[in-house]
C-alpha cells in the first residue's frame, strides 16, 4: 500500500447541511489534487434533500408545514430521490479517490452498504441488502440510506445511518420514493444508542472494509 | 475533434441519464473540467473534458439517456 494513503477522519459534529456540502466540495478538490482521503462524520439539523432523481411528490407535506417545523429543503448533486437528515442520524461523507480501489460505482455503493451492515452487526442488529434497492434494511425497514456523487472518480455524499432520532420526521417524505418504512438502531434495540459509540465503530468498520489506515485530524470547514 | 464519451461506470451499468451540462455549446472548456453530470440510480458522475477547447456540440440533452461508450458531445481542441 502507498504509505501516503492514510484517511483523515474529521468529526464535524452538528453542522448545517449546506456548510457540510461546501466542505465536501473543498475536500474533493484537495483529493483530486493528490491530497489524502477524508472521512467526514456529522449530524445535520432537520433537512430534506432532493437527489437528482427526486420527485417533488415524495415530499408529502406543504412547504409551509416544513417551514413551520423548521425543516429546510435543499436540491443536491447526489444520486437518488428524497431523503431526510436530522439530529440522531449519523451522516458519513467519504471523500475517496476510487481509482485507488476500483472505478466502479456499484462496487463502491456495495462497499458502503457493507460498512453499514458491519457497523449494525457490532451493535447486535442483523441488517441486509434488498436486491435492486440500494441501502441497508433491518426486518424490511430501512435503517441506512445511501446516495453518492463522483467527480473524476473522487467520491462525495455518502451514507445516513439512523441511530437514535425523531422517527416521526420521516412522515414528511416518501423516503427514496420507495414507500419504504424507516427504523433506527435505537428502535430496533429498544434502548438508547450513543452517537459517540456509533461513530467510533463506524471508523473501525470503514478501516476494515477499505483497508485504509485512519487518523483523526481536523479539516477546515 | 475530442469526443465526450460516457465512460465505463462499473459492472452491470449499461446506461445513465444526462442530469445537466455544466457548459453550453460554444463555451470554452479546459482539460479535466467537469462538463456533464450523468446519473445512474444512486450515483451522480461527472464526465471530464478530454481536451481544452470549445464545446461545439451537445448530442445528448439533459434528461436523455445514453449508453456506456456513447458520444455525449464534442470538443474542438484549441
Amino acid at each position: 500500500m502507498n504509505t501516503e494513503m492514510i484517511c483523515r477522519v474529521e468529526d464535524l459534529g452538528l453542522v448545517d447541511y449546506e456548510d457540510a456540502w461546501a466542505c465536501q466540495k473543498v475536500q474533493v478538490d484537495r483529493v483530486r489534487a493528490g491530497g489524502r482521503p477524508v472521512l467526514l462524520l456529522c449530524e445535520h439539523p432537520a433537512v430534506i434533500t432532493l437527489g437528482r432523481l427526486a420527485q417533488e411528490k415524495n415530499i408529502l407535506v406543504s412547504r409551509e408545514t416544513l417551514e413551520h417545523n423548521g425543516v429546510q429543503v435543499v436540491a443536491v448533486d447526489r444520486g437518488g430521490d428524497v431523503t431526510l437528515h436530522a439530529p440522531g442520524q449519523l451522516v458519513v461523507y467519504p471523500i475517496l479517490p476510487l481509482a485507488y480501489w476500483k472505478k466502479d460505482l456499484h462496487w463502491y455503493l456495495a462497499q458502503l452498504e457493507q460498512v453499514a451492515i458491519d457497523l449494525l452487526k457490532s451493535f447486535g442488529i442483523v441488517a441486509n441488502r434488498i436486491s435492486g434497492k440500494t441501502g441497508v434494511w433491518a426486518d424490511n425497514l430501512k435503517i441506512a440510506s445511501i446516495g453518492i456523487g463522483v467527480r473524476q472518480w473522487v467520491s462525495y455524499h455518502g451514507v445516513g445511518i439512523n441511530v437514535d432520532m425523531d422517527m416521526e420526521l420521516f412522515d414528511l417524505i416518501n423516503p427514496c420514493g420507495l414507500d419504504a418504512r424507516m427504523t433506527s438502531m435505537a428502535r430496533v434495540k429498544g434502548v438508547t444508542v450513543e452517537m459517540r459509540d456509533v461513530k467510533e465503530c463506524l471508523v473501525k468498520c470503514f478501516h476494515r472494509q477499505f483497508n485504509l489506515p485512519m487518523i483523526y485530524a481536523p479539516v477546515q470547514l | 475533434m475530442s469526443s465526450v464519451i460516457l465512460p465505463e461506470l462499473g459492472e452491470g451499468i449499461e446506461k445513465a441519464t444526462v442530469a445537466c451540462w455544466h457548459f453550453k455549446e460554444g463555451d470554452q472548456v479546459r482539460l479535466d473540467d467537469d462538463i456533464v453530470e450523468v446519473v445512474t440510480d444512486k450515483a451522480t458522475f461527472n464526465v471530464p473534458a478530454g481536451a481544452s477547447g470549445t464545446l461545439t456540440k451537445i448530442l445528448v440533452q439533459d434528461g436523455q439517456e445514453a449508453r456506456v461508450g456513447e458520444t455525449l458531445g464534442a470538443i474542438e481542441p484549441q
